[in-house]
């Protein structure tokens, strides 16, 4: 099966005939195949950020894991407080390789599981006191700490506590920012609503408390890039070295002053535009300052974007761009024309978070590889507007694509590479199909950037090129069609 | 352009490059950090007497805590069924959660659904998302039961799981007949292991009840020699493979109650099955006509325990995770109580061979100083190891503890078994503390290594003593799991792993002259 649109519409109405009335309803709303018009205005019919039916195995968290899990907790040189039971804590202990500098437990607090620990008592009289109490201790442990935010779990909501008021008044005590931040689990479909009220929870506790003690012409923010294996750093030194000053980078490898101080930026430059749209819209409002969506995976597009920020400064910079890119590039060629010919006219199907699944494309595309089917798990109608123009024509584009899904179409579209993240990681495995962790880069990385790109493509090749693939037998022979390498 | 120009560097070594490092401190002047000095002096400062002290005094933080919460043990818990999905009912995040953590840990897939509730059914209940999510999971999923455990948001709101269970029966979601197991496991007490003991009672209880079959102990097998088996929360796919090797030999016919050493271990055959494995339905309910039952978990089992002795009025032999030779002695002992079977010679003659392989390794091993993290049944395992081989526990930590077994603590059990001990004189067995109070034990009281989960990575390195990774989670070794740690053979790869992680620290830390061959 390939990109024919009458055949994946087909196929598509096929794989959901499995569901009940009500939720094959739902589902159809979720997929649409890209054709001609489609592409070309961008129109979207696919329904997205609205409720997961119940019982499907979706992909999607919860707005705890947009928060904490994602914004806040990589803030480094704060203490983030799992407000709530022990296990939301644990869960994203260190497990989304937000790498920082710093030494952990002193002045960097990410990898860390800092929890209020609830017990029944705590449901029952409420954990107001306990808080206080925490930040107090908090500040014994951890002297150097910069502020500290408190991160809601489900119950927090449910008994209601009121954080905000333990929030202000030990703000005061402390002499440090206390950030409240209403994220328990329940509230909204998925992650997303988790970076919204992340984001609305920077805008009022700590956005402009600080100054730059001088600014400059060529001063720009890096918003919404994790530093996932080191991707912010590896997009920063283009940066720089394009003769740009990042002032603030969020939130990977971020801190507290770097928030503060983002206002007093020329430009925003923001690359995870689903977590941190927000940010950018309040700051263009309420301080002048634009934003460019810009990508930087694979050259291709990396090119196009340091070009589209070049042209927002002056000649110097749109110089440097030229020399950079003029430098790079023989090195980008290399690392393609070592590795496409392994590539190309592979099939992909991408389901990632509420960003990479667009702006990965470009990347597998300068590899010679077809995106075949791509997937969010928690975008908004602007991203799937955003991705149709970048697909061909009888891609199967789907919003939070349940596990069943997914399987179902990887069987009947013949897919050579699946990049999704750990839950459907060891599906893939068993089926014998390639698979990448495109959350958090199956522990590699960086991929942003030039660096990124040379690690991306031999991830690629490896992943895709493995003999390991062909030593799974197929159902039906006893013994694999192709033995050996 | 040859390899070596392409220069492919990926973040274990790209950003030690001169130009990062240039980044890196040039970045240094938007972060407003702290100076090189203070963060010395921080630093110091937390390795100090004075900051283990004010550690340990701290009442209401928790940094670092080596347990997760009820639903995740459930979840592998109903993996243990023969085609069973595990359901959980509540925010949908949980879910997400409980599949990571436990994938990221066995390197295998995890199928478990969720309610998805959110703010409407945080106010109105989430009864109409558990009976769609019944249709839904079943038609897609296609389960032969379906086991349901709650979150900490369904628990506060108080949905009545029997209720919204029997109002999907009535609306014809899912028959009269179709099996539904379900328990309450609030996020807010005790831990997964709680959680755990919470879903394989409720299974058992289900399964029993619904069969209408009356318990007579001893009376299932014709042969009369039939035994029940539990694991518990397990870790290790490995351990099943062990205890069925050890059952063989015996000779015994046996079931294991909650068997999800398949769903953890499955071949990659190009096609994904969902369902591995597991103990079969109608197993259940003829398990409680065994002679009796072995739990190798008991303070983990307790409730499981106490339906099975007192509504299966059986006999139970409760153990904690058996480690070493004297646990594995321990095991095979109330095996033979149990069904009145001698231990057979081969078991005999590999103990022998253990045996062996610890005199040969015990120079390396003897007074060497070991700290100790895990779920409480593991410790009680771990100490025993510890002592026999004359190795010294001095700091314990077990975030879920002080459950009891017969009224007996998991305190009382570890600190008695340490007292009868020369070996465990110096041994102090902390209960509810983190790992952060871990880090100043370590600091302040040096080891010689220390045996914990992937978790323990961080105080371990702090202060610069060797990690032995055992127990749950472990996120960053492979195929750990795999092998067992329970019986004599699993005793020997607990040996080989710590001697040789001895011996490598000898070869790292040389003096130069003492770089040697033979060792």
């Amino acid at each position: 099966m390939g990109l024919n649109i009458e055949e994946n519409q087909k196929l598509v109405a096929d794989i959901l005939e499995a569901y009940p009335k009500k939720a094959r309803k739902d589902r159809e709303k979720h997929f649409q195949v890209a054709n001609d018009q489609a592409i070309d205005c961008g129109t979207c019919a696919v329904k997205s950020n609205i409720k997961s039916r119940p019982g499907v195995m979706t992909p999607r968290g919860c707005a705890y894991a947009g928060s904490k899990g994602v914004v806040w907790g990589p803030i480094k040189d704060m203490v983030h407080i799992s407000h709530g039971p022990v296990g939301c804590g644990q869960y994203s202990w260190g497990s989304r390789r937000n790498f920082a500098n710093g030494t952990l437990g002193i002045d960097n607090f990410t990898a860390m599981q800092i929890t209020s620990d609830f017990q029944e008592t705590d449901i029952v009289f409420g954990g107001d006191k306990k808080l206080a109490v925490i930040m107090r201790e908090i500040t014994e442990m951890f002297p150097l700490a910069k502020g500290i935010s408190v991160q809601s779990e489900c119950p927090v909501g449910l008994i209601g506590d009121d954080i905000e008021a333990v929030s202000k008044k030990m703000s005061k005590e402390l002499d440090m920012p206390v950030v409240p931040v209403r994220c328990e689990g329940f509230r909204g479909v998925s992650q997303s609503l988790g970076h919204h009220i992340a984001n609305d929870a920077i805008r009022d506790f700590v956005m402009g408390r600080a100054e730059l003690a001088e600014t400059g012409p060529y001063d720009v923010n890096i918003i919404g890039d994790y530093n996932i294996g080191g991707d912010a750093w590896a997009s920063r030194i283009l940066l720089e070295e394009m003769g740009l000053r990042v002032i603030a980078q969020w939130s990977g490898d971020g801190s507290l002053n770097e928030l503060e101080i983002a206002h007093k930026a020329k430009l925003n430059l923001i690359h995870c535009h689903r977590s941190m749209n927000y940010m950018v819209d309040h700051m263009e409002k309420a301080y002048g300052i634009p934003y460019l969506e810009y990508n930087f995976f694979g050259p291709t597009k990396t090119y196009e974007s340091l070009r589209a920020i070049a042209a927002l400064f002056d000649e110097t910079i749109q110089e440097n761009c030229e020399k950079m890119i003029a430098k790079y590039k023989p090195v980008m060629d290399a690392v393609i024309s070592k590795y496409r010919p392994r590539l190309e006219n592979k099939t992909v199907m991408l389901m990632i978070g509420g960003l990479r699944s667009r702006h990965t494309i470009g990347a597998y595309e300068d590899l010679g590889m077809d995106i075949v089917a791509s997937g969010y798990e928690f975008a908004h109608k602007d991203d799937y507007e955003k991705m149709l123009p970048m697909l061909e024509e009888g891609t199967i584009v789907m919003d939070d694509p349940t596990a069943y899904e997914l399987e179902e179409l990887t069987k009947k579209m013949n897919i050579d590479l699946v990049g999704s993240g750990v839950k459907e990681k060891y599906v893939y495995h068993k089926m014998g199909v390639p698979f990448r962790q495109m959350h958090s880069w199956d522990y590699s990385g960086p991929y942003h950037g030039f660096d990124g790109f040379k690690v991306f493509a031999k991830d690629m090749d490896m992943t895709v090129n493995s003999p390991v693939w062909k030593l799974v037998g197929r159902k039906g022979s006893t013994q694999p069609e192709e033995a050996g390498v | 352009m040859s390899r070596d120009e392409l220069n492919i560097k990926d973040n274990t070594s790209l950003f030690k490059e001169a130009r990062y490092l240039q980044q890196r401190e040039n970045k240094k002047q938007f972060e407003a950090p702290c100076s090189e000095q203070e963060t010395a002096e921080a630093l110091a400062y937390s390795k100090s007497a004075e900051y283990m002290e004010k550690n340990f005094s701290r009442q209401n933080v928790v940094i670092n805590p080596h347990k997760a919460c009820q639903p995740l043990g459930s979840v592998m818990a109903a993996l243990g069924f023969e085609k069973t999905l595990p359901f959980v009912h509540g925010s949908q995040g949980c879910n997400a959660y409980f599949r990571s953590h436990l994938s990221r840990h066995f390197k295998e897939p995890t199928p478990s659904v969720s309610t998805s509730m959110t703010e409407d059914a945080a106010v109105f209940g989430g009864m109409n998302n558990l009976i769609d999510g019944l249709e839904n999971s079943i038609a897609l999923y296609k389960p032969e039961m379906v086991a349901i455990c709650t979150t900490c948001m369904a628990e506060v709101i108080g949905d009545d799981l029997n209720a919204f269970i029997g109002n999907a029966r009535v609306k014809g979601v899912i028959s009269e007949e179709y099996p539904v197991a379900y328990c309450n496991t609030p996020s807010f007490v005790g831990s997964h292991i709680t959680g755990y003991d919470a879903m394989l009672k409720g299974i058992l209880s289900y399964l029993y009840t619904r069969s209408g079959i009356e318990s007579k102990p001893g009376s299932g097998a014709e042969s009369g020699e039939k035994l029940n088996v539990m694991l518990g929360f397990e870790p290790y796919t490995g351990n099943f493979a062990e205890m069925r090797k050890i059952l063989a030999a015996f000779d015994t016919k046996y079931t294991i109650l909650g068997d999800h050493s398949g769903n953890y271990d499955s071949p990659a055959t190009g096609e994904y099955e969902y369902y591995y494995g597991g103990t079969k339905l109608e197993e259940v309910p003829q398990a409680a006509n065994a002679l009796g039952t072995l739990s190798l978990q008991k303070y983990t089992l307790k409730k499981t325990q106490e339906y099975i002795s007192g509504t299966w009025n059986q006999q139970i032999a409760a153990l904690s995770t058996p480690l070493g030779i004297t646990g594995t002695d321990k095991l095979l002992e109330a095996i033979s109580e149990l069904t009145g079977l001698p231990v057979p010679a081969m078991l005999t003659e590999e103990r022998g061979r253990v045996v062996d392989a610890l005199m040969d390794s015990h120079p390396y091993l003897h007074g060497k100083r070991v700290a100790l993290v895990g779920d409480p049944d593991l410790l009680i395992g771990l100490i025993g190891f510890c002592l026999e081989t004359g190795m010294e526990p001095v700091h314990i930590i077990c975030s879920n503890g002080d459950v009891d077994y017969n009224e007996v603590k998991f305190k009382e059990e570890a600190e008695a078994l340490l007292a009868a001990s020369p070996y465990g004189s110096e041994a102090t067995v902390h209960v509810g503390r983190d790992l952060w109070h871990m880090r100043s034990l370590l600091l302040n009281d040096k080891v010689d290594l220390a045996i914990g989960s992937s978790h323990l990575k961080f105080a371990a390195k702090d202060a610069e003593v060797p990690l032995v990774r055992v127990g749950f989670p472990i996120f960053d070794r492979h195929h750990m799991h795999r092998y067992p740690i329970i019986g004599y053979q699993g005793t020997l790869n607990l040996l080989s792993l710590i001697v040789n992680t001895i011996l490598q620290q000898l070869d790292d830390h040389n003096s130069g002259f003492n770089f040697e061959l033979v060792r």
